[in-house]
């Protein structure tokens, strides 16, 4: 494809017509975080996980929702408390849409919001005491909790509570892991070292503290799904298909995960990796620790799932393999039933894509798939490894916009005009007061799943209904 | 394995359908039963009962530490939504970053809109060294890139812990140039520990309006006959501050709303991205100090702000969010009262109407048992409709809820027979309300869209009422307040009320025997 057709527009020059709006400084600082990809580049020539300029409205949130709102947040079993005023539990509470099942409130409590709600009083003379009678009460009140997260807010830091000392305490006398995570908000410069600490805690908390089960009983088959959050039952429809090549999965993380799941995880023969963003820490560790191999895959669109189904298969013997393009085989009607209906309602649209994690990357070859270009792409927390894994899916000519500014993509949006821009909810109506088709890739738009081949039907179906609703054509009026 | 697939082109099944395909019922169990070693069912059924219990009640009221599923946010979102009424404000929130993407998350979800706000980002280093110089770099980046009227400075639990000084800050960044000396920049401090949400607020209306009309009292200040009005955080804001101007004008009342965020929070789609739109101008917040008499329509929105507004010398009144036939007449009468003007005959007509509409719908209303929690005020104006209404206030619970609220309310059950089986619970939260709807049954829940769980654990039907509404569309846009507003809301309880009965009465051969053409 050439990039050419992509765009008439100059975006060497209009990065630096957006640059001009910031004060000497601040623009210095951004010029870094910004570039357009050049040919055969190792990586995308952007500065990453350094922090956000004062000011700038950066789209990004904090440590605490690294932990909790991502990583943490969606293991099912257990109560994860967020420690410290009354909001950030809030704000986050059945924010990010990790489908699970279970008797909410007597089993699992996802969709809950557990809070120590900090008054002046608990800032002053500090938290712990209330934090013994927080967990006392949760175990009283919630007797089947298979263990309990402290997610520290921000003044947890500040104040010098010993949170640790409170989680082996009470860990001891309820016989349950009590897992403290120093998640404070001001730590590092995005969600980005909030699962960093998440998945630190998962090492010192439960790998150090608990053992795999002990009538858990290992097969040469054994794999896992790491960093997959279930957003709209993303895992699942993952799930189902290495199931059907005949792996088994023992255990999800996090999204529909079990402590016990965590627990099991040393025992996986290789541990299979989404979002290698906020979860390569604990595959390192475990590759290191207890020798588990680990491999990264995409499991958004046709292309990369089949690629990515026999890499995965390519680790297992000549059975799996072959079972690997079986299911292949038997998802390719419905493939190309799908790209049939919708390649020509979207062929040649362009797409511009902001979001965090793995996505800037790993749904471009989905758009591929159907016809669709990306002409612009940007991470809100990435560091350089992902910008290194990013030239790979992207081309030559994309604009790449790091930790990007909601001035700067006004402009740039604005500039460039895609047929579509793929973000969050904070952007979503900036731009469809534009006139812009908008979908949200963060929470599906409440759609989903949009992993596996189930999955991709959903996504080529939605990005079709965004872009070719009748209500773009009425935005204007006639008189 | 059948080869046969669920998922199609020519169907696509949502996630609602697609995971309800055998398939993946197959996969569901096995997960269950070999790998996620939970309990067994037996033993979740259990404890699920246990938890509708007297017993399970009582160790749940007896809680004193934690907080589950509360019905409060924390000070700077209420700070926020009050500086987003002002014209071209744009709110700048010291601390740490990731709190604003929650707060303008939280309020796009609601109203559907883009929500604008930035942060100082401060990190580690200035937890240590403290934020000044993310305010003089912040303040010089926001001015310069969204070019606002006015920056409404709050702040997040870090500042407040590290104790930042803001008004030392902002004048250390007006000497740095930040901004421009006579570029307002009012400010408050907004502890995410101290209060709610509606504190928040307060603190942030009473910090605009002390940028504009000085700090120091005057009870002496020249007045006209302009009448202030404060809305409060209110989810349903763009239909009634719409429908309280309307009022206004058919009154023929100057009436000044401060903080509008109607048109801020409900902008046009056709082609153009407003990043600022309407909202009280700073020109309007002046002269506000010379309004004779500023009225609040949320108690516990504007404490603060009201005294403040006396030590202008201006008359204050205040009300509890006020829905339904009395509460407006009350409001009217103020208006009045103040205006010297008579209640038009426009407005005694929709007065006549809605009373008309209760009586023709009383039927369906009269001894009806409801639960109703949220912010304070709402509780209080609900209440009040409820009774009039001939339905039976049972449960009213507020996690912002003080002792001094709980009697108030008391007050209002008191004054009705339809009250006699009513409570208040302030400083509870809806996992208290779920024990309490268990135990002592209601027939519908008015709330926000938090409330569904309490409904599917019930069973009892919901009505979104209040802020937040993430799960249902625009009602946000119709008022809640006036005349027009109580009809919105006798609507919507109705409506529910109808489709409740037709859901209990739908089944062929069985209950259809009520299930009534005519109601």
């Amino acid at each position: 494809m050439s990039l050419s057709e992509n765009t008439t527009v100059d975006v060497k020059n209009l990065v630096n017509e957006v640059l001009e709006a910031y004060p000497e400084k601040s623009r210095k600082r951004r010029a870094k975080h910004l570039n357009v990809l050049e040919a055969e580049a190792k990586d995308c020539g952007v500065k990453s996980n350094v922090k956000s300029i004062p000011g700038v409205m950066t789209i990004r949130g904090c440590a605490y929702a690294g932990s909790k709102g991502v990583v943490w947040g969606p293991i099912k079993d257990m109560i994860h408390i967020s420690h410290g005023p009354v909001g950030c539990g809030y704000y986050s509470w059945s924010g990010r849409r990790n489908y699970y099942i279970g008797d909410t409130g007597v089993d699992s409590w996802g969709t809950m919001h557990f809070t120590s709600d900090f008054q002046e009083k608990d800032i002053v003379f500090g938290g712990d005491k209330k934090l013994h009678k927080v967990i006392e009460e949760i175990n009283e009140l919630f007797p089947l909790v298979n263990g309990i997260s402290i997610q520290s807010e921000c003044p947890i830091g500040l104040i010098g509570d010993d949170i640790e000392a409170v989680a082996r305490a009470k860990s001891a006398e309820i016989g349950k892991p009590v897992i403290p995570v120093r998640c404070e908000g001001f730590r590092g410069v995005s969600q980005s070292l909030g699962h960093h600490i998440a998945n630190d805690a998962i090492r010192d908390w439960v790998f150090e503290k608990t053992e795999p089960k002990a009538d858990f009983v290992s097969t040469p088959y054994d794999v896992t799904i790491i960093g997959d959050y279930n957003i709209g039952g993303d895992a699942w429809s993952s799930r189902i298909l290495l199931e059907e090549i005949g792996l088994r999965v023992i255990a999800q993380w996090s999204g529909d995960g079990t402590m016990a799941e965590l627990e099991n995880t040393p025992k996986a023969k290789v541990n299979l990796i989404h979002c290698y963003r906020s979860m390569n820490y604990i595959a390192r560790h475990m590759e290191e620790k207890f020798n588990i191999p680990w491999m990264e895959y995409n499991f958004f669109g046709p292309s990369q799932i089949a690629e990515s189904l026999r890499k995965i298969a390519a680790l297992f013997d000549d059975k799996i393999k072959e079972n690997a393009e079986r299911v292949i085989a038997r998802y390719q009607p419905m493939v190309d039933a799908v790209i049939a209906k919708y390649k020509p309602r979207l062929e040649g649209k362009k797409v511009m894509i902001y979001v965090g994690g793995l996505r800037p990357r790993h749904v471009v070859d989905a758009y591929h798939d159907l016809g669709m270009e990306i002409i612009g792409t940007g991470y809100e927390f990435a560091h350089n490894d992902d910008y290194q894994r990013t030239p790979h899916y992207v081309k030559e000519g994309t604009l790449i916009y790091d930790d990007v500014t909601a001035f700067e993509l006004e402009k740039f949006v604005e500039a460039m005009r895609p047929d579509l821009v793929a973000s969050g909810i904070k952007e979503k109506y900036v731009f469809q007061k534009m006139g812009l088709p908008f979908r949200q890739m963060h929470s599906w738009d409440y759609s989903g799943p949009y992993h596996g081949y189930d999955g991709f039907a959903i996504f080529a179906r939605d990005m079709d209904l965004a872009i070719n609703n009748p209500v773009w054509g009425v935005m204007k009026a006639p008189f | 394995m059948t080869d046969k697939l669920s998922q199609s082109a020519d169907k696509v099944l949502d996630h609602y359908t697609l995971f309800r395909q055998p398939e993946y019922a197959a996969m569901f169990e096995k997960k269950k039963t070999e790998f996620e070693y939970g309990h067994s069912d037996a033993e979740v059924a259990r404890v699920s009962e246990w938890t509708k219990s007297e017993d399970y009640k009582a160790k749940n009221f007896a809680r004193e530490a934690v907080v589950i599923n509360p019905t409060k946010a924390c000070q700077p979102i209420g700070a926020m939504f009050a500086a987003q009424g002002f014209e071209g404000t744009l709110p700048f929130v010291h601390g740490s970053q990731g709190c604003v993407a929650y707060y303008r998350t939280h309020l796009t979800r609601h109203f559907k809109e883009p929500n604008s706000a930035v942060s100082s980002s401060m990190t580690e280093d200035a937890a240590v060294f403290g934020g000044l110089n993310n305010m003089i770099d912040g303040l010089a980046n926001a001015y310069a890139l969204y070019k606002p009227k006015m920056i409404a400075v709050m702040t997040t639990c870090m500042a407040e812990v590290i104790g930042d000084d803001l008004q030392g800050f902002i004048a250390n960044a007006k000497n740095k140039d930040s901004v421009p000396a006579d570029f307002p920049v009012p400010y408050a401090h907004t502890p995410a520990f101290v209060g709610s949400h509606i504190v928040g607020y307060d603190n942030m209306i009473k910090g605009i309006l002390s940028n504009f009309w000085g700090n120091s009292e005057n009870f002496d200040t020249p007045k006209t006959e302009q009448i202030n009005l404060i809305p409060g955080f209110d989810g349903f804001a763009v239909g009634n501050n719409r429908e309280l101007k309307r009022i206004a004008g058919e009154f023929g009342v100057k009436l000044q709303i401060l903080s509008d965020v109607s048109d801020n929070f409900d902008t046009p789609m056709d082609g153009e991205y407003r990043m600022y739109d309407g909202g009280t101008t700073i020109e309007e917040t002046k002269q506000a100090l010379h309004a004779k008499a500023t009225l609040s329509m949320q108690e516990y929105n504007t404490t603060q702000t009201l005294q403040f507004c006396k030590e202008k010398g201006q008359e204050t009144a205040k009300f509890n969010y006020p829905m339904g036939v009395t509460a407006t007449d009350e409001l009217l009468l103020k208006l009045a009262d103040l205006s010297g003007k008579p209640v038009p005959a426009s407005l005694k007509l929709e007065r006549g109407r809605l009373v008309d509409a209760i009586a023709d719908s009383h039927t369906h209303l009269h001894g009806k048992r409801f639960a109703v929690y949220g912010d304070p005020d709402f509780c209080l104006g609900m209440t009040r409709f409820l009774l009039e209404l001939g339905a039976e206030p049972v449960h009213i619970l507020s996690t912002s809820g003080s002792k001094k609220w709980e009697k108030q309310v008391q007050k209002v059950l008191d004054g009705s027979p339809f009250g006699k089986s009513g409570a208040a619970y302030g400083g509870k939260d809806l996992w208290h309300l779920r024990s309490l709807i268990f135990t002592d049954k209601v027939d519908y829940i008015i709330g926000n869209s938090y409330g569904k769980y309490l409904e599917r654990d019930t069973k009892v039907p919901l009505i979104r009422l209040t802020y937040p509404i993430f799960d249902r569309h625009h009602h946000h846009r119709y008022p809640t307040w006036g005349y027009q507003g109580a009809l919105n809301v006798l609507v919507r309880i109705l409506d529910r009320i109808f489709e409740d009965i037709d859901a209990n009465t739908n089944i062929v051969g069985e209950t259809d025997y009520s299930f009534d053409l005519i109601r």
